[in-house]
């Protein structure tokens, strides 16, 4: 190494900035990486270049945890991207409270978001002071019950109707080799299964004593309890299935290897790439048939402050276009979510997605834990419901107690 | 390092003066990084910090909550019980391969290319690769039961108690080479008279190692081991490749508690907080250390 | 374990006398017996060898199957049918969100990240393991030791106050921050081992610079450099390693387009589409693999040598 090539290194990193964006390219950051969640993202990126800008594509694979870090940083290392999917509820709250997000109230304004946008708990949950910081694309339920209706066949059980059944079904389905429950590793999932289970048997009440309120009292009660006893049956009966991801468990189900899978509706989108058929192939139980409620969470974008005016008017286009109802409709059907908006026409949609959409038309659209809970709480949470799915030793009795104590100290 | 620097020279801070230029940015590194950062963490680990690093103290709460969570007892666990085994079996593995490699072998170029090799491979890849060997349905085990054994059972990503075993032979297959190749410079450097009056007065070989050659390789050794052990602390990429911490959270590591509390709970103060023990711990081991073995010492 | 003839054959083995420090394997040809030891020997490092081989096997074979053979199972199985595509796929197909280009993407990002990572980080490592060595001035063991305890923090947790720090500076989303980040968090090891290396080197030699008033740079680079090419190939494979396998930085310091290939190898692992495709990861990995591995294949044996120089002295 000589000086010369020294110098000449250093002044080459002095005068190239890396990746200087043009006028209107808009860098997008997301996670959404699997067969479906792509194609439904290629769906924007669609409709936004169509507007004279360009997306820019910036997926980062590997869930919100590994996206998550790097778009804050991003944010507040001062080199902002254009767009960035988030969570909504309260993830990205102190980042608007930092000023460090975009107020899109003058596009909702021209758009009427607030009247479209449905249910109204979606816009609520991008709103703080007022003032509206992110879009919401689409709303997820979890709780879904996914069956292979050849593995009932198999097992010579017709398919069940709801939990109960399905639980009782569960032996018949280990006798023809077939794992009755599918279930990840990833923590998030027992997570969701927990969850759903206890909105599901337990009801909405109980979901909202024990996820709105708060209240440590009931999540220490017997209703609960049950939730905890039926939730070990769940582990019973998941037992063997080593997989982690969330699809290659929902594969399990779509190859006949597992029987049910309790997952959201993005499941859908991967039994529809597989070419399977809601009603012949595979069935859906919503509110794992028990009842009729689902919680609504989803995915929203958010817009950092930009400094430069033609990178602020692209943003205002994305979000235009990110609510317009042809993306909605055309994004959503790939994604396996329901649109955000009541005005849509979802001839096209299966009857899994057609059933969703009644149950929200219907006002039985709860607020999802996500929002209810920080993402703190919900961590402690996932800490112990994956403790407990992944280890028979520890009791119903031992998790509830430890889950009150979470419940109590939730924020 | 008395025998450099010039003694009670007039011109002696002029001199020096290009030196401590040439040292800036490594003081710079090292204060306002290392320094600066551990002391930022540490001070925000007695905040409440959430996404954003926010100065609102709340004392020793983060550090209680962190204690009486049981994912970082086992998190603790599993570091000290992978720490141990992995520096115990690397460098008694690396040593051995040197030392049969430094029994004039031929191929010594192809066999020290294939203990090295591994090391070229980021985590994420090694954890990815044994991952799928230690696999159940097709790996090891799979392959061995086709062959007639039903009963063998070895599955050890998927069974808790033995889980972090099978993250510490990928470990071992990606770190023993590197080992290897500073062992193997160590004995090289042996002087070739150590050997002679050991055999002349008789001693055993296997005795001459213990007593005469690894006594002799302490710098390596302790080269060694802060590689090994710097990573030993660090490592996270590996156990999230192979298990994600997994099955529940018996391969949890502390970096992994630190990274996932600051960035998916987002929760950072509870981060730092975890973070700040891991540095507390390291401090205590190296700061007295560092002092005898870099500090103290003179050389001439 | 040992018989007499084997210890009298092992330590005659010793007899020859290399004044050269870690040359190579020293003394006369290796006999070409079938003693028990030379079995014992072979075989022990053979298994060894077998257990370093077995992933890399196990990866080429897998990689180059098409996606229904490596359903069947047996992944130790050589494929009945060679097939190329995972390959190409990993290069130049495999889709990370939109953009379907493989690894081809990021390929030349990384050697553009790589190369100014690599000359300055090693640039200011040795410098001041130089000055450290033969300029020790008042608190520089101390920098040390901070570096030293340095090595040992988690990238992660540092991710906040670095870029905080390169915010400050201005030069947060740059090549040039990047490279920094690179030259920080490669010091504290680089540092010790230019450090031990050095100090390693005959004291005479810089007495008599010194006497002939030769000054800092001078000697650094008209004695120590020409000196040192052994440590510098050490710290040029931990850096190419280190910094080609990256992963966090180059993506949190860089926008899409400049990604590294490490972005796009993290990016085909971790989608799963449906199945994943084994076959393709494995290409991937290997392609990705391949410039560290190219660099130990042609400076394995300076590697050793280097290392020797810069571990065995301290």
């Amino acid at each position: 190494m000589n000086i010369r090539a020294f110098a000449a290194a250093l002044a080459a990193t002095a005068v190239l900035p890396l990746g200087l964006a043009k006028a209107a390219d808009l860098e997008v950051t997301h996670w959404w990486t699997s067969g479906g969640e792509a194609a439904a993202v290629a769906e924007f990126a669609k409709a936004f270049d169509a507007t004279g800008n360009k997306w820019v594509d910036g997926a980062i694979a590997g869930g919100g945890s590994t996206a998550r870090p790097i778009m804050i940083s991003r944010i507040t290392g001062g080199d902002p991207m254009g767009a960035t999917q988030f969570n909504h509820g309260r993830q990205a709250q102190e980042l608007v409270e930092a000023g460090l997000m975009r107020d899109l109230t003058a596009v909702a304004e021209k758009g009427k978001w607030k009247e479209v946008i449905k249910p109204a708990s979606l816009l609520e949950s991008c709103t703080i002071d007022g003032k509206i910081y992110c879009v919401p694309v689409n709303i997820h339920s979890w709780q879904w019950l996914w069956l292979n209706n050849e593995a009932f066949e198999k097992a010579g059980v017709p398919v069940p109707k709801d939990w109960n059944e399905f639980v009782a079904a569960g032996p018949k389905l280990k006798e023809a080799g077939i794992h009755p429950l599918a279930l990840g590793g990833q923590p998030w999932q027992a997570n969701g299964l927990f969850d759903t289970l206890l909105l599901a048997l337990g009801g909405k009440e109980l979901h909202e004593k024990v996820y709105v309120e708060k209240d440590a009292e009931s999540a220490a009660g017997p209703e609960v309890k049950k939730i905890f006893d039926a939730a070990a049956q769940a582990r019973e009966l998941s037992i063997g299935t080593n997989v982690q991801d969330w699809n290659q468990a929902t594969n399990m189900v779509i190859t006949g290897k597992a029987a049910g899978q309790v997952m959201g509706d993005w499941a859908q989108g991967e039994f529809q790439i597989a070419g399977k058929v809601a009603g012949k192939d595979y069935s859906c139980l919503p509110g794992l048939g028990v009842s009729q409620y689902i919680t609504t969470g989803g995915d929203a974008f958010y817009f950092p402050v930009l400094e430069d005016e033609e990178g602020s008017k692209a943003q205002d286009a994305l979000a235009e276009v990110l609510v317009a109802p042809e993306t909605q409709v055309a994004f959503n059907l790939k994604k396996g979510s329901l649109p955000i908006r009541g005005d849509v026409d979802l001839a096209t949609a299966n009857d899994c997605m057609k059933k969703g959409l009644e149950i929200v038309a219907q006002g039985n659209a709860l607020t999802s834990t996500d929002q209810l809970l920080s993402p703190d709480s919900q961590s402690q949470k996932q800490d112990l419901m994956t403790e407990f799915f992944s280890s028979t030793s520890m009791t119903p009795e031992a998790a509830q107690e430890r889950f009150a104590e979470i419940i109590s100290s939730a924020d | 390092m008395t025998g450099h620097a010039p003694a009670k020279r007039p011109n002696q801070l002029f001199r020096n003066l290009t030196a401590k230029i040439a040292s800036i940015p490594m003081i710079l590194i090292a204060l306002g990084i290392f320094l600066g950062g551990s002391l930022w963490t540490v001070v925000y680990s007695f905040t409440n910090s959430k996404l954003l690093p926010r100065a609102s103290f709340v004392g020793f709460d983060q550090f209680e909550r962190l204690w009486s969570s049981s994912r970082w007892i086992i998190s603790i666990q599993n570091l000290a019980i992978y720490g141990i085994l992995s520096l115990i079996f690397s460098m008694v593995i690396g040593f051995l391969l040197a030392a049969l490699m430094d029994q004039k072998i031929r191929f010594e170029n192809t066999f020290r290319t294939i203990f090295l090799y591994p090391f070229a491979l980021s985590f994420i890849v090694t954890g990815l690769v044994w991952q799928w060997i230690l696999n159940p349905e097709f790996g090891i085990q799979g392959i061995v039961r086709s062959l007639g054994w039903e009963s063998f059972s070895f599955d050890p990503l998927y069974n808790a108690d033995i889980v972090i075993y099978g993250i510490l032979i990928a470990g071992l297959w990606q770190g023993t080479g590197l080992v290897m190749c500073l062992m193997l410079a160590g004995l090289r450097g042996i002087d070739e008279d150590i050997w002679k009056a050991a055999r002349v007065d008789g001693i055993p070989m296997w005795r001459t190692y213990l007593f005469i050659v690894i006594p002799m390789m302490r710098p390596v050794f302790i080269t060694t081991l802060v590689i090994i052990a710097s990573g030993i602390v660090k490592v996270y990429d590996l156990v999230v490749a192979q298990t994600s911490g997994g099955p529940g959270n018996a391969s949890e590591v502390p970096a992994k508690y630190v990274y996932d509390y600051m960035f998916q709970a987002q929760n950072l103060g509870q981060g730092f907080a975890a973070s700040t023990m891991m540095l507390l711990t390291v401090a205590i081991i190296i700061i007295p250390w560092a002092y005898l073995e870099f500090g103290g010492k003179k050389r001439g | 374990m040992a018989n007499i003839s084997t210890l009298n054959t092992t330590a005659a083995g010793f007899d020859a006398v290399s004044d050269q420090v870690a040359s190579g394997p020293r003394g006369r040809k290796p006999r070409r017996t079938l003693s028990p030891r030379n079995i014992m020997l072979y075989g022990t490092l053979f298994v060894f060898a077998l257990y370093y081989l077995l992933p890399l096997y196990v990866m080429v074979v897998t990689s180059l199957k098409g996606m229904p053979e490596v359903r069947m199972g047996n992944i130790f199985s050589p494929p009945m049918e060679i097939t190329f595509e995972p390959w190409v796929k990993a290069w130049a197909e495999a889709c990370t969100g939109l953009n379907c280009d493989g690894l081809s993407r990021g390929f030349w990002n990384s050697v553009r990240i790589l190369v100014p990572s690599v000359v300055v980080s090693i640039a200011v490592a040795s410098v001041s393991g130089y000055a450290l060595a033969n300029w020790r001035f008042k608190g520089s063991e101390f920098y040390f030791s901070i570096l030293i305890i340095g090595a040992f923090i988690p990238y992660q947790v540092m991710l906040y106050p670095v870029v905080i720090a390169l915010r400050e500076i201005g030069v947060y989303g740059t090549l040039t921050g990047l490279v920094i980040v690179h030259t920080i968090f490669g010091m504290p090891i680089l540092t010790l081992l230019f450090r031990n290396y050095f100090a390693s080197l005959p004291v005479e030699l810089f007495k008599a610079a010194r006497i002939d008033g030769a000054g800092f740079w001078q000697i650094y680079f008209r004695i120590m450099l020409p000196m040192s090419l052994p440590i510098f190939v050490v710290a040029m494979i931990l850096q190419v390693t280190g910094i080609w396998n990256d992963f966090l930085f180059g993506v949190v310091f860089t926008r899409p387009d400049v990604y590294p290939m490490t972005v796009q190898l993290n990016n085909i692992v971790n989608s799963v589409q449906g199945v994943k495709e084994y076959n393709v990861n494995m290409a991937a990995t290997l392609l990705t693999g391949a410039v560290p591995l190219i660099v130990y294949f042609l400076s394995g044996r300076l590697f050793v040598r280097g290392i020797a120089a810069g571990a065995v002295k301290g």
